[in-house]
């Protein structure tokens, strides 16, 4: 069975998960009932404890579907705590349905899969020692990988249902009303939890900081929370900001950062009122930097700015050059604390943000989108997923819903030591070539056939060279050599799901 | 050629490759460490060995820790490696360039 | 000679000639002339490895149109007749000779050359030559190193030991080196090759970076010699003709054209006779806007 971006994809899995396969990045207009928790009914009076063991013998029991956040990233220590216990209390046959996975939390869900106690992962994504032991076929049963924007749908939907979700946070009062904004492990925005909040049958909070009541701002409510758990520790706060802070002095980078700034100056989009995605990485805050001083010597502001939000973002909202921040995450502390500092800075969820299946997502509304790719094929395909051996080290995040920007442009180096990033062929297919632009790399860019408009806007743009993204691969092959091909064994370890739940591409065992 | 002594060259430095080699007795035994092995192992033991042999040596160990070094950096190591192993540094084999 | 002269030297960026990363990437950055350096960015126990890598790098990576070249180890030392030949193999471009001080060391070098041509079935003459003025005695030599050879291409300044030599430093308005820059550009305009000022190695002084470039500009430097890339497109500012400038000399083209078509050999603008400083200097304009993509193929301006 092959899918619409030539994926032959394994029928049986197929069929025993009831799945379609991918058609095409039209959305159209489905109609379908959203889920809703189930309630036990409580005043709250009885919702606080200082026992996780006692709440999680309470709360979880086998086969049950349980969930955590990512917003601590590398820091996170709820996911080790609630895990110990579990795997401790001989529990069985779990899937867990994280908002993603970073590091932190390799080891002990590597013990709880070898134990058996978690049989099913679904989540953005996953790196390190977990990603290669998932990749040699240590799980049983397939890993499901969903964009946010296509968690957020699976949830509303029901394809995921969580019995109870565990969720860290900064600060709570003992009814459970929270934000992300204070405390030592602050965060910043909660929008990934904010989905767990509002659909698990069973909400536990777990926080180092209980505040008095009534807690303000609340962005998880009373009203969806079971248990507060006080423990020592949520998260190390030197841990949770996420990637390079400050601007490279990598010339390479700077240079494709540049680049990018002129296709976008020089676009169609390029107007007061234009919105912009841009994520975490030396070289997307450089782009920021270089968006900034256009905007200023064009007199053009930007009505907002989506995402995952860094310190140089809010900087654009603080100089009054973007009307509103839309925050569904914080890569670092700056942009955290602008939260609580200005309005315009508004704490957005998944749905919001990116969810396919709603009454209108952020995402269909942005005008330029830069992300980033381990490759990129000539049909424009892009693999955010699998290292070039065929090991699993990677997130979907918000890749494939930010592609729907009006101008998605993907920016990377043509090579990366000795790999190419423009290849016959990617790896695994995570986002379809239709929902991208343009590509720009440090030797000149490429820009989407489909897209004759932005041929002719970016023809005689000086000092940016216009390559087909055929002649993109064959100069990065001539560079590094043709590639022996990887060995894979019939055996699928993972499905990638496209942001409306039918199937992208699957992952093979490696050899 | 013989080796007279064991030698190393280059750094672990991103795009580079360190080669040692030391004398052997079992033609040319390539020990290497790549992140790319899986892609380019093949390619990379081939330069290495190619290089080698136009210095007519047979035996050799060589350990490679490759960090992403195109073809002409691995050509390059190895030529200075072998160069200097052979204890010939200063009168480079033009013909092997 | 004249070929060689005209070609657009801009900026000549200074390569370590033992990074590999750097040495592979040196052509994405747009820079006139590549200089890939086997003496002071290399230790004394890495010269071999250095000169083999680069050696390699010339022979295999697609460093499209910039000019290739190499600053070698000086005449006093061990490593110099390697070099020589390593990069007349690899048929380099240009070799930069380091501290040259009298034409008779320009002359060694050219000999080593011929010889390292004939040896390695090079083209004779194939391989040219430029100098870097370090010292008092090379200053005062200049005009006769940059007329030492008809390989020779270029002079260049090196202000660090120039200034050290002096009993001086640099100094932020350049004082110091005004006779040097004057007697190396006044060297090299009288020989007929091309002028390079010498590096600005503090990257964070942009402001300080924009008053050098704009003065050497002002002398009529050919270009500048760089160590970092992101002054590429920073000296590419300064030597980028405005748009009065470009339209002038479009105005000069077309009246060259105008002759050729009437089959006359009296070029005329506005009734008056154009003489051919004025023609020279609308050709390097244009030169100068095609390489800074502000004009189209045709040589019309174009709008941004």
């Amino acid at each position: 069975m092959k899918n619409n971006v030539q994926r032959e994809l394994p029928e049986d899995l197929m069929k025993q998960y009831n799945y379609q396969p991918y058609e095409s990045t039209e959305i159209g207009e489905p109609v379908y009932q959203k889920v809703a928790p189930k309630v036990k009914v409580s005043t709250g009076d009885d919702k606080y404890s200082e026992s996780l063991a006692e709440i999680v013998k309470k709360t979880v029991k086998d086969g049950m579907t349980i969930s955590f956040h990512h917003h601590f990233r590398n820091g996170d220590y709820v996911v080790n705590k609630v895990m110990r216990l579990i795997i401790d209390n001989g529990i069985k046959d779990l899937t867990i349905a994280p908002s993603s996975l970073t590091g932190a939390m390799n080891d002990i869900l590597i013990e709880a899969i070898q134990k058996g106690t978690v049989t099913n992962i679904t989540s953005s994504g996953m790196r390190g020692s977990l990603g290669e032991f998932v990749s040699h076929g240590g799980m049983e049963n397939p890993v499901i990988f969903r964009s946010h924007g296509g968690r957020a749908r699976a949830i509303e939907e029901g394809s995921i249902k969580i019995d109870v979700a565990f969720l860290g946070v900064p600060n709570a009062d003992k009814l459970g009303n929270a934000n992300g904004m204070y405390g030592k492990a602050v965060f910043g925005s909660l929008g990934y939890a904010l989905m767990d909040a509002q659909y698990a049958q069973q909400v536990v909070l777990l926080t180092d900081n209980v505040v008095p009541y009534p807690n303000t701002p609340a962005s998880i409510k009373q009203t969806q929370v079971d248990y507060v758990v006080k423990v020592d520790a949520v998260g190390d706060p030197d841990k949770i900001g996420s990637g390079a802070t400050r601007f490279t002095k990598d010339p390479k980078e700077l240079k494709i950062a540049q680049s990018v700034n002129e296709v976008i100056v020089n676009s169609p989009y390029f107007k007061d009122g234009f919105s912009f995605q841009t994520g975490s990485g030396g070289a997307a805050l450089a782009v920021t930097r270089y968006l900034r001083q256009a905007m200023l010597d064009n007199q053009i502001k930007a009505s907002f700015a989506l995402g995952g939000i860094t310190k140089p973002t809010t900087d654009l909202l603080e100089e009054g050059l973007v009307g509103r921040v839309m925050d569904v995450q914080d890569f670092d502390k700056g942009a955290a604390e602008s939260m609580h500092s200005n309005q315009m800075h508004q704490e957005i969820d998944a749905s919001w943000y990116a969810d396919p299946y709603n009454k209108g997502a952020m995402v269909d509304q942005l005008d330029v989108a830069i992300l980033s790719a381990l490759e990129i094929d000539t049909h424009f395909n892009v693999n955010v997923m699998s290292g070039s051996d065929g090991v699993i080290r990677g997130a979907i995040g918000g890749h494939q819903d930010a592609a729907n920007a009006k101008l998605t442009i993907i920016s990377s180096p043509l090579t990366r030591g000795r790999l190419a990033t423009v290849v016959p062929e990617v790896t695994t297919v995570v986002t379809p070539g239709d929902s991208i632009d343009v590509l720009v790399t440090e030797y000149g860019i490429a820009i989407n056939p489909a897209r004759k408009d932005l041929q002719e806007a970016f023809k005689d743009l000086p000092g940016l060279p216009i390559y087909t993204i055929e002649e993109l691969q064959k100069k990065a092959e001539k560079i590094v050599g043709t590639p022996a091909p990887i060995e894979y064994n019939d055996r699928t370890v993972a499905l990638i799901e496209y942001r409306d739940g039918t199937i992208i591409d699957s992952i093979k065992e490696v050899k | 050629m013989e080796i007279k002594n064991t030698a190393i060259a280059g750094t672990l430095e991103s795009s580079d490759i360190q080669i040692m080699l030391s004398q052997g007795n079992n033609g040319i035994e390539i020990e290497l460490e790549s992140e790319v092995k899986a892609k380019f192992g093949a390619q990379i033991n081939a330069v290495i060995t190619e290089t080698l042999k136009q210095y007519e040596i047979e035996n050799a160990k060589v350990k490679a820790v490759d960090k992403g070094a195109l073809d002409c950096v691995i050509k390059a190591r190895t030529i200075t490696v072998a160069q200097r192993a052979l204890g010939i540094a200063d009168q480079p084999a033009w013909e092997v360039f | 000679m004249t070929e060689t002269t005209e070609r657009l030297r801009r900026t000549m960026m200074f390569v370590p000639g033992n990074n590999p990363a750097m040495v592979k990437d040196a052509g994405i950055y747009g820079a006139d002339s590549i200089m890939f350096d086997l003496e002071d960015a290399v230790s004394m126990n890495e010269k071999d490895s250095a000169r083999a890598l680069v050696y390699q790098a010339l022979k295999t990576v697609d460093y499209g149109d910039a000019e290739l070249v190499v600053r070698i180890n000086g005449l006093d030392t061990p490593y110099f007749d390697n070099d020589i030949k390593a990069m007349v193999k690899a048929q380099i471009d240009v070799i930069r000779l380091p501290k040259a001080e009298t034409a008779e060391m320009i002359k060694e070098l050219e000999e080593k050359v011929a010889a390292a041509e004939k040896e390695f079935d090079v083209p004779a003459g194939s391989i040219h030559l430029m100098a870097a003025i370090e010292s008092a005695k090379g200053v005062l030599n200049a005009p006769a190193i940059a007329a030492a050879s008809d390989r020779m291409i270029g002079l260049a300044l090196s202000a660090e030991d120039y200034t050290t030599d002096m009993k001086t430093h640099r100094y932020p308005d350049g004082a110091e080196l005004e006779f040097a820059r004057n007697m190396v550009l006044h060297a090299a305009r009288a020989a007929g090759i091309a002028a390079f000022d010498t590096v600005f190695t503090n990257m964070d002084d942009t402001e300080g970076f924009y008053r050098e470039t704009n003065y050497i500009h002002q002398l009529g430097f050919d270009g500048k010699s760089l160590v970092n890339p992101r002054q590429i497109e920073m000296v590419n500012k300064v030597y980028q003709p405005t748009k009065p400038e470009i339209e002038n000399a479009l105005n000069v083209i077309a009246a060259i054209k105008d002759a050729e078509s009437k089959g006359s050999g009296v070029i005329s603008m506005n009734g008056q006779m154009v003489d051919r400083p004025v023609v020279l200097r609308a050709q390097r304009v244009m030169k100068l806007a095609q390489a800074a993509h502000i004009v189209n193929e045709e040589g019309e301006y174009i709008e941004k």
